[in-house]
């Protein structure tokens, strides 16, 4: 009886095991809404083009904590899917930890050093070698303007930080709101990401945001930022707080705001709406940002596979993901632009063209930047208390010293 | 003869064992799932765990970082703001209820329903609702402005000091009826010669509610007591749906830090030494009730 209980178990446990097919990769992902969802569609029919079936495992929820959650859990009992959609330092930790499958082979049979920007590459690789491969590349300091209501108030769309005030302060007694805003914690910090890079040039934002140094972050530089900061308390209305970011830019999209401050996905949200780049609104980077950029790279992370059968199809996988093909369509669907250099750019829209031609001018001159506000330049527990004390400057009156004491102590802590 | 006697036997043996064996694979879950994993946690808490569990034990880090962190002092304070409001409150609105209720009124079922129906929604759709109401551009402001009072300001929501009591005010909205019911129970329990007898005496209305029902009512007060602050205690979706947490941690209760820092932000260990704290908080309550309770059931 035990022992006939102990078999059925085995064939049990073996039946859930079997249906590997020859050759088959199964994908983590959180890309489950309208366009994402279209994007990953046409990753599954490519690589089933090459006789690699595609096993979706989407675990839905905004920002990926579900997915990470499951993607542990499966990791830590030793079967872990074949790729995960993982980015930034998160790479380095996984890496680490030992989990990460080397698809360097692939990477040097197609270039990858030459057809990425070295900043972006660098993310890819644990050690030196390529364990993920990039889909895409999001500019995050946007600013997205209607150009309607700059026209009713007599003001002109800004270009430095002292000008916005100035701006601002025109749309706000014309009776618009002039910074539309939604009071959560990522957009509080993708703002004090903005003000950073702006007030701060891309040297500053690398020494103090990226490498950590304590000597930048106790400057005075640092005290500019949060004042700068600090003012923009004043350009948002009352009901920002815990306002979702899609809501707040369609309150750039109906005309009730002037401007919003959020990444290129925000472009999906106009184009849903039926307007038009540069007539119904425009897009311009983040006052003082023009010569830089920060990035959010997407990406799929490889785990180690057992099989014979499984690594090829991971390597194909990584091979699609980098294809021009791939590249093209995913980023139409999404709204931000290839990770790949040099592609045809006929289809995309002129922000997307503004976004490339700034991806590559930054890379050649510094600009380039990974953003912190989204988990591409620090580990989690430093970006975790990053966020905090931005979000919590931005919500109170606390005086710019203050802001600077406690975001030099909560880094310190973190790190 | 022999037979029978073993056959009574086998049943015999059959049904003092059956109990057990039915019940073991549930003590065994028990067993496992809430005490083997309460260890776990407790011994992740000791380790620097950060995005998954890694064994290197550093002692107490974990509790000083936590204990460093302003935010959690935010969250512990919090839950300290809500707890005792949300407690007296929810309890002396109840009490009056049950206490109205009482009064032999017609129509009492339909609207001891209305009362109780809070409680039949979730937390996470209570917190939406209120979301709505206190928001100032679509909810109470709006509204009293509409009605020509426009200087009207009803701010709570979006304000970092008062976010904390919009909570307070939505779970006292879903959980009165619930301790109104339970006064209820408690009132009806009441025995009639008590009242009859105090009335006799010339007591006032006021005076035998006073001197004879609520001390009667005790072990009532105690097990609503004991109820409403584990909720509050556990209070994560209601924060979650309400505020986010927010203006910017502002109304982060522990329950919410928890989960921040085990989930999102790769700091098991923190993640770890919070729900431990938590754990103690919840035994701080919950052993003088077990211990009351037992020793009551001796006595009787």
């Amino acid at each position: 009886m035990l022992n006939r209980s102990i078999a059925a178990c085995f064939a049990a446990a073996s039946l859930v095991a079997l249906p590997v097919q020859a050759s088959e990769v199964e994908v983590l992902h959180w890309w489950t809404s309208g366009g994402e969802a279209k994007s990953v569609a046409s990753l599954k029919s490519s690589l089933q083009k090459r006789g690699v079936s595609w096993q979706d495992f989407a675990v839905a929820g905004g920002g990926g904590e579900n997915a990470m959650t499951v993607l542990k859990s499966r990791a830590v009992s030793g079967n872990p899917p074949t790729a995960a959609q993982i980015k930034g330092p998160d790479i380095q930790e996984w890496g680490e930890l030992g989990f990460l499958a080397s698809i360097d082979d692939v990477a040097k049979k197609n270039n990858w050093d030459g057809v990425l920007p070295g900043v972006v590459s660098d993310v890819m690789k644990y050690q030196g070698k390529y364990v993920a491969a990039p889909v895409n590349v999001h500019r995050v300091n946007w600013l997205w303007a209607n150009p309607e209501v700059f026209r009713k108030a007599g003001a002109s769309i800004p270009t430095t930080w002292a000008d916005f005030m100035v701006q601002a302060k025109k749309i706000q007694d014309a009776g618009y709101i002039a910074l539309a805003h939604g009071g959560q914690a990522w957009q509080d910090n993708t703002v004090f990401e903005a003000v950073v890079l702006g007030v701060g040039g891309a040297e500053y934002y690398k020494k103090a945001f990226v490498e950590l140094d304590m000597k930048a972050l106790n400057s005075s530089t640092t005290d500019e930022v949060f004042k700068v900061f600090g003012e923009l308390r004043q350009f948002i209305d009352a009901n920002a707080p815990g306002r979702d970011w899609n809501v707040a830019t369609s309150m750039v999209i109906n005309g009730e705001a002037a401007m919003q401050i959020m990444g290129d996905w925000a472009k999906g949200e106009f184009a849903v709406a039926g307007k038009n780049a540069g007539t119904d609104f425009v897009c311009v980077a983040a006052p003082g940002t023009s010569d830089g950029f920060t990035f959010n790279v997407d990406s799929f992370a490889f785990f180690q596979q057992s099989d014979v059968n499984k690594q090829s199809a991971q390597k194909a996988m990584a091979e699609e993901i980098l294809g021009t093909n791939f590249q093209e369509v995913f980023n139409l669907n999404k709204g931000s632009i290839p990770a790949r250099l040099g592609m045809a750019r006929a289809k995309f829209d002129t922000c997307a063209h503004d976004s490339m031609n700034a991806f590559v001018s930054t890379a050649q001159s510094g600009g380039l930047v990974p953003s912190f506000a989204h988990g591409m330049a620090v580990p989690g527990a430093v970006a975790g208390a990053i966020t905090d004390v931005a979000t919590n400057y931005f919500n109170s009156d606390t005086s710019p010293a203050d802001g600077k004491a406690q975001l030099v102590a909560a880094i310190q802590a973190a790190m | 003869m022999h037979q029978t006697v073993k056959k009574q036997s086998v049943l015999d043996l059959l049904e003092a064992w059956l109990p057990k064996i039915i019940m073991a694979p549930t003590t065994l879950a028990m067993i496992v799932c809430m005490y083997g994993f309460i260890v776990w946690t407790g011994a992740l808490s000791f380790t620097k765990s950060r995005m998954l569990p890694q064994w290197d034990f550093v002692g107490f880090i974990q509790y000083e970082k936590l204990f460093a962190n302003p935010r959690w002092d935010v969250a512990i304070s919090n839950l300290v703001v809500f707890g005792v409001l949300f407690i007296a409150i929810s309890l002396l609105i109840g009490l009056v209820l049950a206490i109205f209720l009482d009064q032999k009124i017609r129509g009492e079922g339909a609207i001891r329903t209305i009362y109780l129906y809070p409680m039949a929604v979730s937390f996470v759709v209570t917190g939406t609702a209120w979301k709505w109401i206190l928001n100032p551009g679509l909810g109470i402001e709006k509204m009293v402005r509409d009605f020509g009072f426009t200087d009207f300001e009803f701010r709570w929501l979006v304000d970092q000091e008062m976010a904390i009591y919009t909570i307070v005010i939505a779970a006292v909205w879903q959980s009165s009826g619930f301790v109104m019911a339970m006064f209820l129970a408690g009132l009806r329990s009441v025995d009639d010669s008590l009242i009859k007898a105090a009335q006799i005496d010339g007591a006032s209305a006021w005076q035998s509610y006073w001197h004879v029902i609520l001390p009667i009512l005790r072990p009532v007060f105690f097990s609503a007591i004991v109820i409403l602050s584990h909720i509050a205690i556990k209070s994560f979706d209601l924060v979650q749906a309400l505020t986010g947490g927010g203006p910017g941690y502002a109304s982060d209760l522990p329950a919410n830090f928890m989960y921040t820092f085990a989930f999102n932000r790769a700091q098991m260990g923190i993640g770890a030494a919070s729900a431990m704290v938590m754990l103690f908080g919840v035994l701080a309550i919950l052993v003088p009730y077990l211990y009351s309770e037992l020793r009551g059931s001796n006595r009787g």
